[in-house]
C-alpha cells in the first residue's frame, strides 16, 4: 500500500473532542484538597517595595496562606533566557516575585492560597503594600535619556544592541544615486489566547515528586528551569500538557507563575491551581511588537535596491524574559525581507521600560520589518516613477540565487540563508487571484463616499528551529500505533499532521495511528517544543526517523519469531509476514522505537499579500473588499489545517494592523485592561479573506521538504493594509507611518494632507 | 475577576424592592439585566452590599403604545424592542437605535431602564431619551415622581435617581407618521461603545424643517441635545448643503473628550459628519 495522506486535506482529529465538549484544559483538571491561587500584582509601574503586610488578609475565612518574598529568604529565583541567553541580559532577567523593586503594573507581589478564587480575591484587597514610587519610564525615548534607570547597578536602560551586517552598507550609501529615509513604528500587541494561562501543581511528599499540569510549548526546557530553581532533580518533575487554547509564542514560556504555583504546592503540601483571568492575561502575558525605526534605503534609479541601513528601538518592558530578545533580533536580520539586498546594516537596541515585559508573538520582528520595508518600497517606487509591482519583481530573490545568504547578527553570531524558492511566483499568483490588472483602475477612486485602495506586500517566514526533535512509535495492544512526540500542541492540529506523516511512513491507514501523544515530559526522552513554526518540519522529520528505527526493530523481532531473515519481514497494516508465516501486529504490542531529527538550518516559506480596501476618509474607517494571501510552504502536509493557520494568523495580523494596541499613560499605568479597551478582531470584522497554498519549491534541508508555515498570514498584514490605505488616500498625500491604522490616525493624516494642499 | 461578597434579594413587589433599597443607606443596587453592573462588580469598581433583583416585579416588562406615545416598562429588554413590529411605525428612531446596542447576547439581557439608570455616556438609550424628551417614571420611598430626560441625566454614570428609587417606565412622546429621522453611530468594532453617535428628527412644516431635535452620545460626559445645531436646521428647506451646515454647527457645539480610542478633535469632526449623514438619511425617509 502506497499512502498519500501527506498532501491530503484532512479534518482535524482533535476537533471531535473539542466539538463534543470533551477537551480537557488545565482548568478542567481537579484534585482533592485543591487550593486556589490568586496573585496580588503591583498597581505601581516603578517603585521600591518597602513592606508587605498580609496579616489582615490571612485572617479571612478560607485563606490558607500567603506567599511573598519573605518565603524565599535566599532571594527569589531568577528566570533565565531560553533563546539568545547572552551574559549581557543576565542583570535584566526577572525574579519570580518582586523583592526590592516593582518595575511594571502587573508584577507579582504575593500569592494568596484559599479555598476559592473569590475568597482569595476578597483577601487580596486586604493586603497592605507600601511602595515608594519612582518616576516611570514609559517609552523608549524616556528610557534612552537614562535619567531614571530600572536597574540601578547597570546604569543604563539599554540591555543590548543587535548588529545585523551584510556587505558594506555605508560604502553603498556613499555612492547611492537615491536614498530615502523614514521613521516608522508599530503598536504594542500580544498573542492573546482564548484560554488564558493556567498552572496546577501537585506535590507528592512521600515520593518527593512534583506534577505540573498546564504545561505548553516548551515543557522540557521549563522543567530544566524549574528543577534548578526549586532544587529537585529533573526526573522528580512531570510536566503534563493538557489541551491548550492558543499559543502564538506567548503561552508556555516560563513565567513567574510557573515557579510560584509549584513552589506554593510544595510549600503547603497541597495541590494548588492558578488560572489567569483576562485582566491578568492582558497585563501579565508577554507583550510584543512595539518597535520604532529610522530606516534608510538606497536604490539605483532603475529601482534596484542597493542597501538598507537603520536603527530600530524596541520597547522591551521591564525585564528580559525567556524569548524577549527574539523580536528585536529578527527585525534586524529580516529587514530586507524576501528581497535581494547586497548591503545591510541595522542596529537594533533593546530599551527597558516600566511596562509588561515583551516576548515573541507570531511572526516576531518579521511583522514589524515587513511593515517598515514594504511601506518604504511603495514610497520609493512612487519617487522613482516605477510601478510598485515592477519594483518588487525586480528585487525579489530568484530560485537561481538560492540558498541566498542574509544578514549576520552579532553578538549571537547568527549566520543564516534562505533555502529555496522563486519568490516572484507567489506575487504573480496573488495578483492573478485578486484580479489586480482589472482592479488597478479603482486605485484612489472615490465611489459612494469611499476611496478604493490596493495593497501589495511580499514576505518571508522563518521556521524549523533546531537543534533537534524527538518522536517515538509504539505498537499498542490493539495492534495499532501510538506516536509519542517531543513537540507540543498549542492548538495547531499536530495530532492530525503527525498521524498523516506516520501513516504514510508506515504505509498503514491513518486510523491505524491510534493516538498521537505530545507535549508531556513523560513520553520521549527529550523534546524541544512548539515555536518558530517548527513542529511539522522538526517533529514530522523525527517521525520518519522513528519509523525507520521501528521497522528495523520489528524486522529483527519478527525475523526471530517467524523464523525468517529480517529482510523478508513485511508489515501489512496490522499483520507481520515473513517466510510464509503471518503474525498479528498486536503480538508485538509494546515494541517501540525512538527517532530524532537534528537540524541547524532554517526553512523559509514565502509569499505575498494583496488586498482591496475602501476608506471612508471622514470617519477614518477601513473596510476590506478582498484580501488574498499566497504562500509557498515547500510541502503542504495538510492543506486544510494549513489554510486554517494562514487565515487565523491573517485575522490576528489585521487586528494588529487596524485595532490592537496595548496602551500606557505617562506614569506607566496600564490603560487596556479589558477586551473593551484592547480591541481584538471579532468574527464580523474581517469576513472577506482568502488564501492559496503552494508547494512548488520543497525545502532541501529536511526529508519532508516542508517549511514552517504558521505565521505567513500575520507577517505581512500590517504592511499590506498600510500600503492599501496610502493607495486609497493618495489624493490627500497620505502615508501611514504607524500602526494601528485607527480611525483617529487615518483621519488625522487626511486632515494634515488637506492642510498641506491648502498651503 | 470574581464578584465581591454581597447579599441578594429577589422581591416580588415594587414596595418591597424600594424598602430594601431604602434600608441599605445607599449601599444597595437594583439589578435588572446586569450587563453593566456585573462586569463592574467583577472588576470591583462597584461593591454594593445588597443586590435587589427586579426580575419578579410585575408590570415592568411591557411595551405600551397609545396615542400619547410609547411607554417602555423599565425591564423591557433590547430584544423586546427589536422584536416589536409595532415600533417600526410607533417609534422607528428607537428601533433603529437599539439595533446598534452591543451584541446579540447582551441584547437578550440588557434592559432600557438599566441602561438609563447606569447612564454610560456612550449608550444609545439615554441618547434617544434626551433626543425625544422622554419622561422617566420613578418610584421611591417618598412615592412616585416623573423626571424629564434633561433633568434625569446629570453626567457620566450620574442621574437624578435617589438611592431608594427605581425607574418603572420610560415614556417617549407620540411619533407623527410623517416625521423625518436619522440615526448614526461609529464604533471601532460593531457592538463597541460608540466613539460618537447621533439621533435626530424633525417635522416638515410647509416644506421646511421644524421641531428639530438633535441628540448626541459618546461625545462629552453626557448625552445631550444640540440647540444651536437644531436652530440651524429649523425653518429651513432641508438639502445636502444644509446637512453639511448643521453638521458643522454640531461639531462646533460639542465638548468632546479624548480617550485611547479617539482624540477630541476627531470626535468633534466625527460628530459633525454623523449629524450630516443622519440628516441626509432623514431626507430620503
Amino acid at each position: 500500500m502506497k499512502n498519500t495522506f501527506i498532501g491530503t486535506p484532512m479534518e482535524r482529529r482533535e476537533d471531535l473532542r473539542f466539538l463534543r465538549g470533551r477537551g480537557e484544559y488545565v482548568d478542567d483538571v481537579a484534585m482533592p484538597g485543591l487550593l486556589y491561587a490568586v496573585i496580588l500584582r503591583s498597581s505601581v509601574a516603578h517603585g521600591r517595595l518597602v513592606s508587605i503586610d498580609a496579616s489582615a488578609a490571612l485572617r479571612f475565612p478560607g485563606v490558607h496562606s500567603i506567599i511573598t518574598r519573605a518565603d524565599m529568604p535566599g532571594g527569589p529565583p531568577i528566570i533565565p533566557m531560553r533563546l539568545q541567553p547572552l551574559p549581557e541580559f543576565k542583570p535584566f532577567e526577572q525574579p519570580v516575585i518582586a523583592h526590592d523593586k516593582v518595575r511594571y503594573v502587573g508584577e507579582p507581589i504575593a500569592v494568596i492560597l484559599a479555598s476559592s478564587v473569590a475568597v482569595a480575591e476578597d483577601a487580596l484587597e486586604a493586603i497592605e503594600v507600601e511602595i515608594e514610587e519612582l518616576p516611570a519610564v514609559a517609552d523608549w525615548q524616556s528610557a534612552s535619556a537614562n535619567t531614571t534607570v530600572l536597574f540601578e547597578k547597570q546604569g543604563t536602560n539599554r540591555s543590548l544592541v543587535f548588529h545585523s551586517r551584510k556587505g558594506d552598507a555605508d560604502a553603498a550609501f556613499a555612492n547611492a544615486p537615491y536614498v530615502r529615509r523614514e521613521k516608522l513604528r508599530t503598536g504594542r500587541h500580544f498573542g492573546l489566547t482564548m484560554e488564558p494561562r493556567g498552572v496546577m501543581a501537585a506535590w507528592d511528599d512521600a515520593a518527593g515528586k512534583l506534577t505540573i499540569y498546564g504545561a505548553a510549548k516548551v515543557p522540557f526546557f521549563n522543567r530544566r528551569i524549574l528543577s534548578a530553581q526549586i532544587g529537585l532533580p529533573v526526573d522528580s518533575i512531570d510536566m503534563i500538557e493538557n489541551d491548550v487554547g492558543g499559543g502564538y509564542g506567548a503561552r508556555g514560556e516560563f513565567y513567574p507563575e510557573d515557579f510560584l504555583i509549584p513552589f506554593a504546592a510544595r510549600h503547603v503540601k497541597r495541590p494548588v491551581k492558578w488560572i489567569e483571568d483576562r485582566r491578568e492575561n492582558l497585563m501579565a502575558m508577554n507583550h510584543a511588537r512595539e518597535e520604532e525605526c529610522d530606516l534608510e534605503v538606497a536604490c539605483a534609479r532603475d529601482g534596484t535596491i542597493l542597501a538598507i541601513r537603520g536603527e530600530v528601538r524596541t520597547d522591551m518592558g521591564a525585564y528580559m524574559r525567556t524569548n524577549g530578545a527574539v523580536g528585536a533580533r529578527n527585525v534586524s536580520q529580516f529587514m530586507a525581507g524576501p528581497y535581494r539586498v547586497p548591503h545591510v546594516k541595522i542596529d537594533s537596541s533593546l530599551w527597558m521600560t516600566n511596562k509588561t515585559p515583551v516576548g515573541t508573538y507570531r511572526g516576531p520582528g518579521r511583522f514589524e520589518a515587513c511593515f517598515f520595508l514594504e511601506r518604504m518600497i511603495d514610497m520609493i517606487a512612487a519617487d522613482l516613477g516605477i510601478d510598485r509591482i515592477e519594483f518588487r519583481r525586480k528585487n525579489l530573490v530568484t530560485a537561481a540565487e538560492q540558498p541566498y545568504p542574509i544578514a549576520h547578527v552579532q553578538p549571537t553570531d547568527a549566520k543564516d540563508e534562505y533555502d529555496s524558492g522563486e519568490y516572484s511566483e507567489t506575487l504573480e499568483r496573488a495578483l492573478k487571484e485578486i484580479n489586480w490588472s482589472e482592479k488597478a483602475k479603482l486605485q484612489g477612486k472615490l465611489i459612494d463616499g469611499k476611496y478604493h485602495g490596493l495593497g501589495v506586500v511580499c514576505f518571508i517566514e522563518g521556521g524549523a528551529a533546531g537543534p533537534k526533535e524527538m518522536a517515538r512509535i509504539e505498537v499498542n495492544p490493539e495492534g495499532k500505533f501510538s506516536v509519542y512526540m517531543g513537540t507540543a500542541s498549542v492548538g495547531q492540529g499536530v495530532e492530525t499532521v503527525f498521524a498523516q506523516i506516520a501513516a504514510d511512513a508506515l504505509e498503514v491507514p491513518v486510523d491505524n495511528i491510534d493516538h498521537v501523544y505530545h507535549g508531556s515530559t513523560a513520553y520521549v526522552s527529550d523534546g524541544y517544543g512548539a515555536y518558530h513554526s517548527r513542529s511539522t518540519v522538526m517533529g514530522g522529520s523525527a517521525v520518519l526517523d522513528a519509523t525507520n528505527n521501528f521497522m528495523a526493530l520489528l524486522r529483527q523481532a519478527a525475523g526471530k519469531r517467524l523464523g525468517c531473515a529480517e529482510s523478508n519481514v513485511t508489515l501489512d497494516i496490522d499483520k507481520v509476514t515473513g517466510g510464509g508465516r503471518t503474525m498479528a501486529l498486536k503480538d508485538f504490542a509494546g515494541l517501540t522505537a525512538e527517532g530524532a531529527f537534528l537540524n541547524k538550518k532554517h526553512t523559509y516559506s514565502y509569499g505575498a499579500h494583496v488586498c482591496h480596501i475602501t476608506v471612508d476618509a471622514k470617519l477614518g474607517r477601513i473596510e476590506i473588499i478582498d484580501y488574498v494571501v499566497v504562500q509557498d510552504v515547500g510541502r503542504a502536509v495538510n492543506p486544510l489545517t494549513l489554510r486554517g493557520q494562514v487565515l487565523g494568523s491573517l485575522v490576528q495580523g489585521l487586528g494588529g494592523a487596524v485595532l490592537e494596541d496595548l496602551k500606557y499613560d505617562e506614569n506607566g499605568q496600564f490603560l487596556t485592561g479589558s477586551l473593551a479597551d484592547y480591541l481584538l478582531p471579532t468574527a464580523t470584522d474581517f469576513p472577506n479573506l482568502r488564501c492559496v497554498v503552494l508547494d512548488d519549491y520543497p525545502s532541501p534541508i529536511n526529508p519532508l521538504g516542508a517549511k514552517g508555515a504558521g505565521e505567513g498570514g500575520i507577517i505581512a498584514a500590517g504592511g499590506c493594509m498600510a500600503n492599501a490605505v496610502a493607495n486609497a488616500l493618495s489624493s490627500f498625500g497620505v502615508q501611514p507611518r504607524e500602526l494601528p491604522l485607527s480611525p483617529t490616525y487615518i483621519w488625522g493624516l487626511v486632515q494634515a494632507g488637506q492642510r498641506a494642499a491648502a498651503e | 475577576m470574581k464578584l465581591p461578597p454581597f447579599e441578594y434579594a429577589c422581591p416580588t413587589t415594587l414596595n418591597e424592592a424600594i424598602a430594601l433599597l431604602a434600608n441599605h443607606s445607599g449601599e444597595a443596587k437594583p439589578l435588572a439585566g446586569g450587563q453593566s453592573l456585573m462586569p463592574m462588580m467583577a472588576f470591583r469598581i462597584a461593591q454594593p452590599s445588597l443586590l435587589v433583583d427586579l426580575r419578579k416585579l410585575p408590570g415592568m416588562k411591557e411595551i405600551k403604545i397609545g396615542p400619547d406615545g410609547v411607554r417602555l416598562g423599565a425591564l423591557v429588554r433590547w430584544r423586546d424592542v427589536i422584536d416589536d413590529k409595532r415600533l417600526a411605525v410607533a417609534h422607528p428612531l428607537l428601533k433603529e437605535a437599539i439595533s446598534h446596542v452591543a451584541h446579540y447576547q447582551i441584547r437578550n439581557r440588557g434592559t432600557v431602564g438599566g441602561s438609563c439608570a447606569h447612564a454610560d455616556p456612550a449608550s444609545e438609550m439615554p441618547g434617544i431619551a434626551q433626543t425625544c424628551e422622554a419622561e422617566f417614571s420613578v418610584m421611591g420611598k417618598a412615592g412616585a415622581r416623573t423626571i424629564k430626560a434633561k433633568d434625569f441625566f446629570q453626567g457620566a454614570l450620574t442621574t437624578a435617581l435617589g438611592a431608594d428609587e427605581i425607574i418603572t417606565e420610560i415614556h417617549l412622546p407620540a411619533w407623527p407618521a410623517a416625521r423625518r429621522y436619522g440615526f448614526q453611530e461609529f464604533a471601532r468594532r460593531r457592538g463597541d461603545f460608540a466613539m460618537a453617535g447621533v439621533a435626530l428628527y424633525y417635522d416638515l412644516d410647509g416644506g421646511k424643517a421644524a421641531n428639530a431635535h438633535i441628540g448626541v452620545f459618546g461625545v462629552g460626559d453626557c448625552q445631550r441635545r444640540l440647540p444651536k445645531a437644531e436652530a440651524a436646521l429649523n425653518g429651513k428647506a432641508v438639502d445636502e448643503a444644509l446637512a453639511v451646515k448643521v453638521g458643522e454647527a454640531a461639531a462646533a457645539e460639542v465638548e468632546p473628550q479624548e480617550d485611547i480610542h479617539a482624540s477630541a478633535a476627531y470626535r468633534r469632526s466625527l460628530t459633525g459628519t454623523l449629524v450630516e449623514r443622519a440628516i441626509k438619511a432623514a431626507m430620503v425617509r
